[in-house]
């Protein structure tokens, strides 16, 4: 419906365009695993260098000009602003044209979406992550926030496992983090065929022998593949945790990130916008959720 | 509200009027069926028809519409061409009308904080550009065999259109809803004439003749709780097996709006565009993701998906189902797949053998 006092002064000009990518470089590359680098970007415009913050667990759309758009989430911490991490492994048509891209090369971001991990509700607690193979890539923005504001929480945990020492991601600063006392850094290999190693093997839930968790004070960060989601879930209920303290990151097709294409849709959710963080709570209550 | 009347005989003039607020689309006859297109002659105007094969959505989200133009140096450049086309669109049924409403609570954004109801954080500024742009005319109906836009509480708008034209024998009684409806109404000089109770009377005893012809009834009342009971029912393996994934009950649904969107880039050069064009939760790359995983592979998951999201899930998060009855998707359908026959399904009480 055409507005009246619109006619007069109408312009079709699209202010404020939720859709519009802004261009940054990438001004790193690191190989992570087979198959998985990190791209770090930086905004060509300073003053969204500057401007741009996000909450951990929320993620951007990223463009790469002449293939498409996808959602990635974001591996920094917003308490290291300036650039933007992104752990992206190689899978589709979008990404194989980001793998073809060098350093200095220019795409397209926009965002931060989603409702991220509620850093206030958090806030007081213990908190506990725990991720299996790729899904360390958001939780390591959870887990550098909780560690550069580290007298917000109390006991801080991280389980981390991966099939072997070289698919384990952000390995070597990880690592670094076993010697550190404010944090229960417990990184597990299924199998260890090179024998150089210096942690643990076994099966993620295994950890729990290692931790001291206290389910009436904790919060539970989880991400990565079903069988980490099925283990470790049942695992944190057994220990006697409220289902709304488990927190799951998902991850859906999308073509807007902001409520409209209707792709994310799970049940009457949508996880651009209700999401990617869902609690445990939402997650049985939702059909078709894992 | 502004409540007027105009003697039939003088639409043709208003039509004629009206043209100064934009370019003139109606419902016209094609193959036997009706759709909105610009009019070049008042005459082919079919203000009796039934439904359109498409509905206006397709002048708010086009089947196809490019969102960005990429070129290299100056990055994504936002597409604006055809955004400021003022386009008056006349002959809008109530149903469709209220379509748009809803489509605006997803899609406007802050357009509609002034109406008081629950939108999205984000609005879609291409859609609400055209919802600017395009004035819309409604006009009152007769339900036919497939309407059940009352049962969905859209068989009356009371909002969404600029004017609204009721039938009323001799004359249109005509609801001015926004100051451009009445410039539009002044613009026309004298044309327009005080109602008097007479009128009144006549519109009533109108509005009970509808709500009497009605045929089809969907009870809609906790069909929220009732989906949420059925959501493992057999009528989904049923519906799974005959339906074709073709997605079009999505296309002619005036409430559907997925879209997909693809990047092209031009012959010879690194420049391109970003278009995006409408989409089905039916087709089976909806859900999937890159790696390949689909997440509503078989076709009774997603035609379920449908069902759970226009009657379901669009109550938990706008208020109200986002189907307003206009029984489209019951004529589209190519294996008669008729979506109150589905909710009945779902309503029917299986006498258990008691135990």
């Amino acid at each position: 419906m055409l507005l009246a006092d619109e006619v007069a002064t109408h312009q079709p000009v699209l202010s404020d365009n939720p859709y519009q990518p802004y261009l940054a470089r990438i001004v790193r590359i690191e190989k992570m695993i087979e198959n998985t680098q990190v791209f770090t970007l930086r905004f060509l415009d300073e003053h969204l260098v500057r401007s741009f913050r996000h909450q951990p667990g929320q993620f951007v759309m990223l463009s790469i000009p002449g293939t498409g758009e996808m959602p990635i989430s974001i591996s920094s911490s917003p308490t290291r602003p300036e650039v933007l991490e992104l752990c992206v492994r190689r899978v589709g048509r979008v990404t194989s044209a980001l793998y073809r891209m060098r350093t200095n090369d220019v795409v397209g971001v926009r965002g931060p979406y989603g409702n991220g991990y509620p850093m206030q509700e958090i806030a007081g607690h213990d908190l506990l992550l725990a991720a299996g193979g790729l899904g360390m890539a958001p939780l390591r923005s959870l887990l550098w926030y909780a560690l550069d504001h580290r007298d917000q929480f109390h006991n801080l945990t991280l389980m981390y496992g991966s099939k072997r020492p070289e698919d384990m991601l952000f390995r070597q600063e990880l690592v670094a983090l076993v010697d550190r006392a404010d944090i229960n850094c417990l990184l597990t290999v299924d199998a260890d065929p090179s024998g150089t190693w210096k942690n643990h093997v076994g099966l993620l839930p295994t950890m729990f022998d290692y931790a001291k968790i206290d389910p009436a004070r904790t919060y539970a960060a989880v991400c990565g593949p079903p069988v980490v989601y099925k283990f470790i879930l049942q695992r944190l209920l057994n220990l006697g945790f409220p289902k709304n303290r488990i927190l799951m990151s998902l991850e859906r097709r999308m073509k807007c990130g902001v409520g409209k294409c209707g792709h994310c849709s799970i049940g009457y959710k949508y996880t651009c916008l209700h999401g990617p963080i869902f609690t445990y709570w939402d997650a049985i209550n939702l059909p078709e959720m894992i | 509200m502004k409540i007027l009347k105009l003697p039939k005989d003088k639409l043709d003039l208003f039509a004629s009027v009206v043209q100064q607020f934009g370019e003139l689309h109606a419902p016209v006859e094609q193959d036997g069926k009706y759709a909105f297109k610009r009019l070049t002659h008042w005459s082919d105007a079919r203000l009796d028809y039934d439904r359109t094969i498409l509905p206006p959505k397709k002048y708010f989200l086009p089947p196809r519409e490019a969102l960005f133009h990429y070129r290299p140096g100056e990055g994504f450049v936002p597409a604006t061409e055809g955004l400021d086309k003022r386009i008056v669109l006349f002959g809008v049924h109530a149903c469709d009308i209220y379509a748009l409403n809803i489509l605006d609570r997803v899609y406007a954004g802050k357009l509609n904080i002034q109406d008081r109801v629950y939108t999205g954080p984000y609005h879609d500024p291409y859609y609400q550009a055209r919802r600017k742009n395009i004035a819309i005319i409604g006009i009152d109906c007769v339900p036919d065999k497939q309407c059940f836009c009352r049962s969905m509480r859209a068989d009356f708008v009371d909002h969404g259109f600029d004017l609204f034209f009721y039938d009323t024998g001799d004359y249109y009684q005509v609801l001015v809803g926004t100051a451009l409806g009445d410039d539009m109404v002044l613009a026309t000089g004298r044309l327009f004439e005080p109602v008097e109770h007479g009128d009144i009377a006549e519109y009533k005893s109108r509005s009970l003749e509808k709500r009497q012809a009605f045929q089809l009834e969907v009870e809609i009342r906790d069909l929220p709780e009732i989906f949420e009971m059925e959501y493992q029912s057999q009528v989904w393996d049923e519906l799974g097996k005959q339906c074709l994934s073709c997605g079009s009950c999505s296309m002619v649904c005036p409430t559907c709006y997925c879209y997909d969107v693809a990047d092209d880039v031009e012959l010879g050069s690194r420049a391109g565009t970003r278009t995006r064009s409408w989409d089905s939760c039916l087709f089976a790359s909806h859900a999937q993701i890159a790696s390949g995983e689909n997440f509503r592979h078989s076709r009774a998951s997603r035609i379920k998906f449908r069902f759970y999201h226009k009657q379901r899930g669009f109550v938990a998060e706008y208020g109200r189902p986002s189907c307003v009855g206009c029984g489209r998707c019951i004529s589209a359908c190519p294996v008669n797949i008729d979506v109150v026959q589905v909710l009945e399904s779902l309503r029917r009480v299986e006498h258990v053998a008691s135990r």
